[in-house]
């Protein structure tokens, strides 16, 4: 199959990936934190289905679809933490949330 | 017949436990019958078990009763059992029928003191205690007694503990036996290490054939021995507790000095006398520190204003004179004035007791005087006693006892001159400071009143024990006067027999004549001094060098302030330097150093999820970092 060069699919997940952490770094609302972490799933899949594509394997797409499940279970889960967050400090702001500070 | 000895100390030890644990939710009259009825019950079956011991000796003069294996180590298994022989016999009657009457005295003298109940449990363990070391046949059982007895003597002394005085006498009486328990304690490992025993039968057997007279393993067993009965029987350099556990209610210090406590470390050297006669040298030491302590301690009696300190000063010389006749081998003599001297010292104790609570605590003799009249009942009992204690020739027991401890100290075969003239000095200053006791309390002007007369549980006791303190003497009497010998002859059967180098009629005559001309010298000196011409001692002490010797009589020739400078002052100031513990200073700064280091860590724990995230980061990048130049430059 001669689509697209895998070293390029492998840059972008890369970009991806580093947008998504310099996001979680960044960003000081816990919402558009748990958004990068998603970037950064996403930025994973796409290096997986990127090899897959490379092997000739499907086993690349059914890592995807893992992380896809994956990554809806973390947003059910962390947009009910930030809820109590919010709920508990009446902010979203991560570094007001410090109480445990040794 | 004899089956039911173990009885004898197991009725004070259940009177004890009664009383420990119910005594609280008793009446005193429930708790004066408890503590005094199991002591008179244990002292009627002593009675009985003496009779019979006398009438029919079991074979081989000692009875041996085993009770139970106590544990067994190795090698080492100590038996408990119990053992009846002349000796004790001799010593389980006198500890009982003494501290039965004396119980009983306590059941009205007593009788208005916080208390009541701890003091009869205590005063039955005393006894059980006592009864303990005396029945022992074995030295660890022996030395399960002696600790109790010494754990007894620390809870009476500090009896009335909201006085932190009385509390300070008992840590003083507790620490000071200590010593001499510590060295008896070696004594007894190193008897264990060489013989294989701790039963004193085979001790006593097996010692003389392994050992050779005045080797060094004699001589050390005899002097650790001799220690632990130094401590207890406060004999130099160890008297320094005694006159200070005068803090004791009364009884207590009748209890103490009659009929147990003193009497232990009498007893022991007398049980274990074959180690003394192995060991010559450490006879003669006995001998001496009796006879250095009997004269100290006479003279420091001389110069005491409270009466109990006198008593106590006293008993000190008493057993002097014992440890002298131990030291030249009358061990019966020793034991016949320890008889006499717990009949004595109890009765004199008691009626003290009775002045004392009649005049509300008063213990200074300068406050007291012409009590005669208000209280004939102490008057007359007092008055036995000072003459027994005093040894007034012929019709007290005290005369009898100590004219063979005289006569023993001149002609046996370890004794000499010396030690008898030590002995005939003793018996001046005794007549002296015992009489001085009866002309200041009872005699001249009254100067303080009494307020409550004695009453029957109070006088019977006594008039018992003045009845003793004048016939029990008569159970051996002087050559010279009449050929009586049963205590001596009773106490062969488990005792050398008194042994002297034979002496002339002329000299005998002599000695005897002395022991008879001295007390009555000393208690003419009192009288001369104290009736005839009050003002005198007075005048002598007012002088500079007659102040200078009272203050120094009256702290016990300065004992008290040797070992103060010595040993407690050095310590004590140790401690205080001390106090941060130096050794503790490694850990403790080992402590300090990790708490620095935990609080620089802790910096690192912000609590913000930013600053986590970067850490993740940096370390995969770090590692992929390494990963990736580790593999790129092999």
């Amino acid at each position: 199959m001669n689509g697209i060069p895998v070293e390029q699919g492998l840059i972008v997940a890369g970009l991806l990936f580093v947008l998504g952490v310099a996001g979680v770094l960044i960003r000081r609302n816990v919402l558009f934190i748990l958004l990068s972490l998603e970037i950064m799933l996403n930025a994973s899949g796409l290096a997986f289905v990127v090899a897959g594509a490379r092997w000739l394997q499907p086993d690349g797409q059914v890592m995807f679809v893992f992380i896809l499940a994956v990554a809806a279970a973390e947003v059910a889960l962390g947009l009910a933490l930030i809820l109590w967050v919010y709920h508990w400090y009446g902010t979203l702001d991560a570094d007001r949330a410090c109480g445990m500070r040794g | 017949m004899f089956e039911l000895i173990w009885l004898i100390p197991l009725l004070p030890f259940a009177g004890f436990a009664v009383l420990a644990l119910a005594g609280s939710r008793l009446s005193r009259g429930v708790v004066s019958v408890i503590g005094t009825g199991s002591v008179g019950l244990s002292a009627a079956l002593a009675v009985v078990t003496f009779a019979g011991f006398s009438i029919s000796p079991p074979p081989g003069n000692a009875y041996v009763l085993p009770l139970w294996r106590w544990v067994t180590v190795g090698g080492f298994s100590p038996q408990v059992s119990l053992c009846l022989d002349a000796l004790s016999a001799v010593m389980v009657l006198a500890v009982t029928v003494v501290s039965f009457f004396i119980l009983l005295y306590s059941s009205e003298h007593m009788a208005r003191e916080e208390g009541f109940s701890r003091f009869f449990a205590c005063m039955d363990l005393f006894v059980g205690s006592m009864l303990t070391l005396v029945l022992a046949d074995n030295l660890l059982v022996l030395y399960l007694g002696w600790e109790g007895v010494g754990l007894c003597s620390y809870l009476l002394i500090g009896f009335r503990y909201e006085d932190s005085a009385n509390v300070r006498a008992a840590n003083k009486a507790f620490i000071v036996t200590r010593i001499g328990d510590t060295a008896l304690a070696i004594g007894l490992i190193l008897l264990f290490i060489q013989l294989d025993t701790l039963s004193i039968r085979e001790i006593l057997v097996q010692a003389p054939q392994r050992w050779f007279p005045d080797s060094g393993v004699a001589v050390w067993a005899a002097l650790l021995i001799l220690g632990g009965a130094v401590g207890k029987s406060a004999q130099l350099p160890l008297q320094v507790w005694l006159p200070d556990a005068m803090a004791g209610p009364t009884p207590v210090s009748a209890l103490i000095h009659a009929a147990t406590m003193v009497a232990a470390g009498v007893y022991l050297v007398a049980r274990t006398h074959v180690l003394f006669t192995l060991a010559p040298s450490v006879g003669g030491l006995v001998a001496v520190v009796g006879a250095v302590t009997l004269l100290m301690a006479a003279a420091s009696a001389l110069a005491q204003s409270d009466v109990k300190r006198v008593l106590a000063w006293s008993t000190i010389s008493q057993i002097g004179y014992m440890f002298l006749a131990l030291g030249v081998g009358a061990w019966s003599a020793a034991i016949f004035h320890f008889m006499t001297h717990a009949f004595f010292k109890a009765l004199l104790f008691l009626s003290a007791g009775v002045v004392i609570a009649a005049l509300g605590e008063e213990r200074d003799m300068g406050r007291m005087g012409g009590l005669r009249r208000d209280l004939p009942a102490a008057f007359w009992t007092f008055l036995i006693g000072a003459s027994s204690l005093s040894a007034l020739p012929l019709v007290t027991a005290g005369f009898y006892s100590k004219d063979l401890i005289l006569f023993m100290a001149w002609t046996s075969g370890t004794g000499g001159p010396w030690l008898w003239a030590a002995g005939i000095a003793g018996s001046f200053l005794t007549g002296l400071y015992a009489f001085r006791m009866v002309f200041l309390i009872f005699f001249g002007e009254r100067r303080t009143a009494p307020a409550e007369r004695p009453g029957r549980a109070v006088t019977i006791p006594l008039v018992v024990l003045a009845f003793f303190s004048l016939v029990s003497g008569f159970l051996q009497m002087p050559a010279a006067l009449a050929p009586v010998t049963i205590f001596s002859d009773f106490l062969s059967r488990s005792l050398p027999p008194l042994r002297g180098v034979p002496v002339s009629f002329t000299t005998e005559v002599i000695l005897f004549l002395d022991a008879m001309i001295m007390p009555v010298l000393g208690i003419a000196a009192a009288w001369w001094l104290y009736l005839r011409r009050p003002g005198l001692p007075e005048r002598w002490a007012g002088t500079a060098a007659g102040s200078a010797l009272r203050r120094f009589w009256h702290s016990g020739w300065g004992f008290d302030g040797l070992y103060g400078a010595v040993f407690v002052r050095p310590f004590t100031s140790f401690a205080r330097l001390n106090r941060d513990d130096a050794v503790d200073l490694i850990y403790g700064g080992l402590a300090w150093y990790s708490a620095g280091l935990s609080s620089l860590l802790t910096r690192t724990q912000s609590g913000r999820l930013r600053r986590y995230a970067i850490g993740i980061v940096a370390g995969v990048v770090i590692a992929l970092g390494l990963v990736i130049w580790f593999k790129e430059s092999p």
